[in-house]
């Protein structure tokens, strides 16, 4: 007993943990794919945090006071940008952080949301979710690599190298799920989602998205948005339909009853899982969705 | 063209019938609460219930995730433990009703995000547990008709001194010992309606719908019961219109029928035939004997 409390008060005072772990460079990540990002190009020289975690809906976010200490903390932090992250310019000068901000998808070139009727305002907006492309991502990795190496220029060989494997992982990645998805029929290739999330992955590798909410999920859908998917499954005959994670499922699942569409499973757009479950990194959700969406559509 | 209009949706989609059925149910058994919450002076009960709720519903999300029958339990008991801890220091104490329910509410909100952060879950509960009316399915209707019903039932029972205490609570007093039992009945109700409205349609939908077509009311009738038809009509029909707005509009649809409730409010606070202002504007001649 007096042992454990001993090695209760080590861990306490910092002592007990390996010393590596000060010397760590802190970084925050908005969300838990950038997170994992982050961390394939960092790996042991930083210590990631990440604000909305897995399974967590980083378009309804409501930051706590340990998000913003760690944000306070943070060298570095790191944000999709697009307007995904609309709460963070506040946490970031709530807590009087001094870090850079690195927007992540600095370069890629944004796509611009459907012209979305449903919505009051009709502002098409910029279609944050640009980590459904791999190309996409491969541009993310580079501007983490620059701007590590930017506070922590040690590290430079290392961050090159782990950023240099990473990319030939997502090289590899990429044609795996084009493979995956080649054999599916032309006129099979269209799905419902529940958000529209899956822009650049349409754009990539020629599948179709209908959703019933827009790029957001914090907009209840109209009346008139839900019955015109219904009214396109029952005239194109579309095969599929995926629930998400980070959404209530409910009303995907009304669509399903009343039209008899299949549905296909559960895509991962904004969120990773657990490590449980069928999406723990970037790499296992890209692989997971093109494995889901072959199935579901194949004949 | 006519039906195309205003039946044609119904027809063609189930989803607008079941959203029609859930309106019309919770129109039924939140009007006449409503009535009676308004003429005690706690038409804002409903917002306030909505944040006292959160705590169980969190709990019953979190132990069984996004299951209507865990989430209405926990959130039916935890609305009841302080719409009865306020109405009875109220009656006990010093303090009125409305500041003990303030007083109640405020600890189970704060209690609730508590539990919810220590969870370490940062999704915005409130927008994740509360449903929409056009994903209402089989499991959500039942329990929305039967709180309904129920509501009718028990409302009925407790009619009497319901309508007495609203009237002349003293009488009440002096006459019976019926009165505490009917008020607790009564909470009971407003809490059954709210965590039912919640779940199924929405914090907007659920007190929308409870106090708008109450205040409506207000202005048409002048006694009970009429005022109570008055309240379920309008909830009907504000439920039609407003998802029939949402469908041709594109309006979301829960907004819509508040707004449609909210236009019948103002049309009435200028053409009411009871205090209206039009009628106070341009009296009417009095009879001559």
């Amino acid at each position: 007993m007096p042992r454990l409390l001993t090695c209760a008060l080590l861990a306490l005072l910092g002592l007990g943990g390996p010393a590596v772990a000060q010397d760590r460079i802190k970084v925050v990540a908005s969300f838990s794919i950038l997170a994992d990002l982050v961390s394939n190009v960092g790996g042991d020289r930083i210590e990631v945090a990440v604000l909305v975690g897995r399974n967590g809906d980083s378009h309804v976010f409501e930051p706590t006071p340990a998000d913003s200490r760690r944000v306070a903390e943070a060298r570095l932090v790191f944000v999709n940008g697009l307007g995904f992250e609309g709460w963070l310019d506040r946490l970031a000068q709530a807590s009087g952080s001094k870090a850079p901000v690195v927007v992540a998808s600095a370069g890629v070139r944004p796509r611009a949301g459907e012209a979305d009727e449903t919505r009051l305002d009709r502002r098409a907006g910029v279609d944050p979710h640009a980590w459904q492309s791999i190309a996409n991502v491969k541009r993310y990795v580079a501007n983490i690599r620059d701007a590590l190496i930017k506070v922590d220029p040690a590290g430079n060989g290392n961050y090159a190298a782990n950023a240099g494997a990473y990319l030939a992982k997502l090289g590899a990645l990429d044609q795996e799920v084009r493979s995956t998805l080649a054999g599916i029929p032309a006129d099979r290739r269209r799905v419902i989602t529940s958000h529209d999330a899956f822009g650049y992955f349409a754009d990539a590798y020629a599948i179709e998205f209908l959703a019933p909410e827009g790029l957001s999920t914090d907009a209840e859908p109209s009346a008139r948005a839900v019955a015109r998917i219904i009214r396109r499954i029952r005239s194109e005959r579309i095969p599929a339909l995926f629930l998400e994670n980070v959404v209530d499922p409910r009303l995907l699942q009304q669509i399903a009853r009343e039209t008899g569409v299949r549905i296909g499973g559960t895509l991962y757009s904004d969120a990773l899982t657990g490590p449980d479950g069928p999406a723990p990194s970037y790499i296992d959700m890209m692989r997971h969705n093109a494995g889901a969406l072959a199935a579901a559509l194949a004949d | 063209m006519i039906y195309a209009f205003l039946i044609a949706p119904f027809a063609d989609f189930e989803f607008m019938r079941r959203a029609l059925v859930g309106t019309l149910a919770l129109a039924l058994g939140a009007g006449p609460v409503g009535v009676f919450l308004m003429l005690r002076r706690m038409s804002l009960m409903g917002d306030a219930m909505s944040h006292a709720i959160l705590p169980g519903a969190a709990v019953g999300f979190l132990l069984a995730g996004l299951n209507l029958f865990a989430m209405t339990a926990g959130g039916l008991v935890a609305g009841f433990v302080v719409a009865v801890l306020a109405g009875l220091v109220a009656r006990a104490t010093e303090l009125k009703e409305d500041a003990s329910l303030a007083a109640f509410f405020l600890l189970s909100l704060a209690l609730g995000v508590t539990i919810v952060s220590m969870r370490g879950t940062n999704i915005d509960l409130l927008h994740f547990l509360f449903g929409s009316v056009l994903a209402l399915d089989n499991q959500t209707l039942v329990l929305i008709a039967a709180i309904a019903s129920l509501s009718l039932v028990v409302l009925a029972l407790i009619w009497r001194p319901l309508v007495l205490e609203c009237v002349d609570p003293n009488f009440l007093r002096s006459v019976s010992r019926a009165g505490a039992p009917a008020h607790i009945a009564f909470l009971a109700l407003v809490v059954m309606n709210l965590v039912g409205g919640f779940h199924a349609l929405g914090t907007l939908l659920a007190v929308g719908l409870m106090m708008l077509p109450a205040a409506v009311a207000r202005f048409w009738a002048r006694d009970i019961s009429a005022m109570i038809l008055v309240a379920i009509a309008t909830g009907i029909a504000s439920g039609y219109a407003g998802l029939l707005l949402s469908f041709h509009a594109g309006l979301p649809a829960g907004p819509a029928v508040i707004l449609t409730a909210g236009g019948l409010y103002v049309g009435s606070i200028v053409f009411g035939r009871v205090g209206g202002l039009a009628r106070r504007l341009v009296p009417r001649r009095h009879l001559e004997a």
